[in-house]
């Protein structure tokens, strides 16, 4: 049925390319806006606190102590992070000399399938930012094998970690400068705030179903 | 073609300007919606260049569109996509049954689809024992009270908050009476996560498919399209064959063109690009995805060139909320599934001109929807082109239904109006006729509902061409 | 803008059918404020419509048969001057589309091309000054959507009556929104009509003013008999008469 439907769908189109002599528009250029380290860094948090983005800029070092800080006061019991990866490592190594009241590290080392209730039942996530985009206030998710893509939007609470100079002028500079259509993962999102939603009288409400709160760690150094 | 009851456009329309609140509702909104996109495109000349390039892009990708579909196919193809293509609704809509069948799921979360709703698929898969579950707060909202949306971005903005709060108490079991937003909010989360965590099966619409890498984008705020296109074990992907773009590159002007005229915003809360299903290592993920490609009368509009400037729309809904007879009727009123300016020339090509070419018949051409459409395409252009076939029985015609309004009576006025308006001196006796009949226009026809809320127009003692004349002016 | 010409000498002037038939009066100002700025019109006698009605009714053939008519009524390189945002849009937008195709088509875009609205005119090619010599008074401004839209010269026809000085300008909250006529659509689509043209008489008696002026008689007569069907004493008057009562001071017909 796909089959037939596909060639009759077909057969009208190209009847009708064809036939067209209306000559192709020029595409024109934008210009692309560029901004300094320190402007790229002061717009990202701007507009991602005007989401409702809690961010915090750390030097390279102290982040754990950021990370520390934030769970400690949401009184997390369970953190969902990805064991084998930078971040993973650096929290592993933290907790060995941990605090009782910071929460239980749950590695996502397991398919989905055999980890599910414990995914849904965590009360953080923390995953990198592949990077970010300083003109609409925006992080680069990266899911990979070791940072599986729910560990974002599953959790109440997502932590990102960003380094400040892998921070783009815009997303076409950065789908261009690492020639994103070569090597498009199974997933790519941008990111730019907690879940909202407009939908009740264009009133906002945060935490629909995604993540309530994004916490951002800008890591300079 | 979608089954419809017979519009009944003039009943929608008293039911709409009768009911107060829902007037107030949708002003509300609408005016909220009108000064968002408006600060959010403050620098006039970049709009200027951006819906350019917006325009640009789509007429581009359009007219290559045979050639890009296939190269979607073929790269989701080659990244694990299944892609499947429907010429129908019902070929769609059995298609989307056929795969739940095929997994024994009967649980399916649904991202915002305004193509699903084209195609009614919710009701079709009810009819089939399978729970089609919207998970968007706006479509919960409307689903839960039986309704349809009234607007292509946010589906409930025709109802304000005492209304929602008592579609939650009564249907959500064991929900609280609450009107507060962040509490409503709250019980929408947790009916729903429930409903997340064990589906089987999750659908989305694509924003934009990009034909160079295989990639289905999604824009959303809420989360929940992130949601059904991760967590279940199977996606199924659902877009009309005009929503392919060339290359990756062309999503930035695109997303900042449809988000910034669909909620005034810079960017939304996710992006979502997929380009394949879980790989070989990955841990989440659908391990099954499905593309598909539905016609239902796109091919048709595409046939024509000058109605193919319609496949542009983005379906940004920004071109309602700038409308004055949107502003005054809301969405149900269309009786279709697309409401405003872009519904009055996209359901009359696809269901033709009988079943909905009064559509067109609503708009006072003002081009307040042409001036903000993100990506140029000239409306009222389009309304009246729908028009003009409605009362025409030329074979140049190729919408179906052509001709279907033609009647003596107007033909008869049109061709009188000719005769008059090519003929100085007949039109100058007629005018003096009018005059010793006592300076009145007869209250016949069209003057009948003139006059139901206006006075009477005078015609004036002298026209101009005799105060020309009086008053020396060169008149060759 | 470069595309007005500097100073001309004579001008074509076209009054429109609505203006013709009862709005003479108007159609009369807007001449006589050319004349006094030293310009001869030339009113071709064989006028009637733009052909704007059937275009937008679905009856392009009738149109064209009209529009074609006046097209051969105006054919010296005279700029045509029109007191009318909407049938100026008319001629100027929509008639290289109504004749796309025609053989003549270089003469019918060498017509459109010179077709002005009355206020940008004014403005622009004639650098018009005006000497208020009336009583103070409060008006309000409505914009035809195609004055707005197509024409885009709002702020000419606005700049106009900012130079009488003893006339205060209120301007309406939904200055850009349609007043319902549409043409056709008033009778097609009454009673969403009737629920524009309310939400802007409305608007009008929300400024506190005395008369509403307007550069397009299609909304004037939709307008004031919407107010006076409401009983509502708010004067509508075309802004060429307004003009020319201003300047000479001649009593103002509320």
């Amino acid at each position: 049925m796909s089959e037939a439907s596909r060639h009759r769908i077909f057969s009208r189109l190209q009847a009708a390319t064809r036939q067209d002599t209306t000559p192709v528009s020029q595409l024109p250029e934008l210009p692309i806006k560029t901004y300094s380290p320190k402007e790229k860094i002061e717009r990202l948090i701007t507009l991602m606190e005007a989401m409702r983005t809690e961010v915090h800029t750390t030097a390279a070092e102290n982040w754990l102590d950021t990370v520390e800080d934030v769970l400690k006061v949401r009184e997390a019991k369970r953190l969902l992070y990805a064991p084998g990866t930078e971040i993973g490592e650096a929290l592993e190594h933290q907790w060995e000399n941990a605090a009782a009241d910071l929460p239980q590290l749950i590695p996502y080392k397991q398919d989905i399938e055999q980890l599910k209730e414990m995914v849904f039942n965590v009360d953080a996530g923390i995953t990198s930012a592949a990077g970010a985009i300083a003109e609409t206030g925006a992080l680069i998710l990266w899911p990979t094998e070791q940072e599986p893509r729910l560990m974002s939007i599953v959790p109440p609470l997502h932590i990102a970690v960003l380094k400040a100079d892998t921070i783009h002028n815009s997303l076409l500079e950065v789908m261009q400068k690492e020639n994103w259509p070569a090597k498009m993962p199974s997933n790519v999102v941008l990111v730019s705030g907690p879940s909202k939603t407009a939908d009740i009288e264009m009133t906002l409400a945060f935490g629909v179903h995604g993540p309530k709160e994004l916490i951002v760690l800008i890591l300079e150094d | 073609m979608t089954n419809h009851h017979p519009l009944d456009f003039d009943k929608n329309v008293s039911r709409a300007l009768n009911d107060r609140q829902l007037i107030k509702n949708i002003k509300s909104a609408m005016a909220t919606l009108v000064s968002k996109r408006k600060a959010i495109f403050s620098d006039a000349a970049e709009t200027e260049r951006l819906r350019t390039l917006g325009n640009a892009l789509k007429k581009t990708a359009l007219s290559k569109l045979p050639q890009l579909l296939e190269q979607l196919e073929e790269k989701c193809n080659q990244n694990g996509i299944q892609v499947h293509w429907a010429e129908t609704a019902a070929e769609a809509n059995q298609l989307v049954l056929d795969i739940m069948k095929s997994h024994g799921a009967t649980l399916l979360v649904k991202g915002k689809s305004m193509v699903s709703e084209e195609m009614e698929l919710n009701a079709f898969l009810q009819k089939n024992g399978i729970e089609a579950l919207e998970t968007d707060l706006g479509e919960f909202i409307i689903q839960l009270n039986n309704e349809r949306p009234a607007h292509i971005i946010v589906p409930a903005i025709h109802k304000n908050k005492d209304q929602i709060s008592k579609i939650f108490h009564d249907h959500i079991p064991d929900a609280p009476y609450t009107e507060d937003v962040a509490e409503l909010t709250a019980i929408a989360r947790k009916t729903l996560r429930q409903k997340f965590y064990q589906a089987d099966v999750g659908l989305s619409g694509v924003n934009f498919a990009v034909a160079e890498t295989g990639t289905l984008c999604l824009v959303e705020n809420e989360g929940n399209g992130r949601l059904c296109t991760t967590v279940p074990g199977v996606h199924i992907a659902l877009m009309g064959l005009e929503k392919v773009v060339e290359k990756l590159v062309d999503l930035p002007p695109l997303l900042r063109l449809l988000i910034g005229s669909a909620t005034g915003q810079l960017v939304t809360t996710y992006v979502n690009m997929i380009t394949s299903a879980r790989k070989q290592g990955e841990k989440d993920g659908p391990k099954e995805v499905h593309l598909i490609i539905l016609d239902n009368g796109r091919s048709k509009i595409y046939a024509d060139t000058r109605r193919r400037e319609t496949l542009q729309c983005i379906r940004c809904g920004t071109c309602l909320n700038h409308c004055p007879v949107y502003n005054r009727i809301g969405g149900h009123a269309y009786g279709y599934i697309y409401p405003g300016p872009i519904g009055k020339i996209l359901n009359p090509q696809i269901e033709g001109l009988r079943a909905a070419g009064v559509l067109a018949s609503a708009s006072s051409l003002c081009n307040a929807c042409e001036e903000v459409c993100p990506v140029k395409i000239q409306i009222p252009d389009l309304i009246r082109r729908i028009r003009n076939e409605s009362y025409s029985k030329d074979s140049t015609c190729t919408i179906e239904g052509h001709g279907y309004k033609r009647n003596l009576a107007e033909v008869l006025a049109w061709k009188v109006w000719q005769t008059i308006n090519t003929h100085p001196l007949i039109n100058a006796a007629g005018l003096k006729i009018l005059n010793v009949l006592g300076m009145k226009i007869p209250k016949i026809g069209p003057l009948k509902d003139w006059i139901r809320y206006r006075t009477t127009p005078e015609l004036a003692k002298k026209s101009l061409h005799e105060l020309i004349k009086q008053h020396g002016v060169d008149h060759e | 803008m470069s595309r007005y010409p500097e100073k001309p000498q004579k001008v074509y002037y076209y009054g429109t059918c609505l203006v013709d038939m009862m709005y003479p009066e108007a159609g009369l100002a807007g001449i006589k404020l050319l004349q006094q700025e030293g310009v001869k019109v030339i009113f071709p006698s064989g006028q009637t419509c733009c052909g704007q009605p059937a275009y937008n009714s679905g009856f392009p053939d009738e149109a064209r048969a009209v529009a074609g008519k006046q097209i051969e009524l105006f054919p010296e390189d005279y700029p045509i001057v029109v007191p009318s945002g909407s049938c100026a849009g008319m001629m100027r937008h929509h008639y290289p589309k109504l004749f796309d195709g025609d053989p003549d088509f270089d003469r019918i875009i060498n017509f459109s091309q010179r077709i002005f609205e009355l206020s940008e005119f004014l403005v622009h090619a004639l650098n018009i000054k005006l000497q208020d010599r009336g009583a103070p008074i409060k008006v309000t401004w409505h914009s035809s959507c195609h004055a707005l839209r197509e024409m885009g010269i709002i702020e000419d026809s606005k700049s106009l009556i900012r130079q009488l000085k003893n006339v205060d300008l209120i301007e309406l909250q939904h200055e850009t929104e349609c007043c319902g006529f549409g043409g056709t659509f008033a009778v097609k689509q009454p009673a969403i009509s009737a629920a524009m043209v309310k939400d802007k008489t409305d608007d009008i008696r929300q400024t506190g003013a005395v008369r509403l002026i307007t550069g397009d008689c299609g909304c004037l007569m939709n307008i004031s008999g919407a107010m006076q069907f409401d009983n509502i004493r708010i004067g509508g008057q075309h802004l060429a008469e307004f003009i020319w009562e201003r300047i000479n001071d001649k009593p103002s017909p509320a």
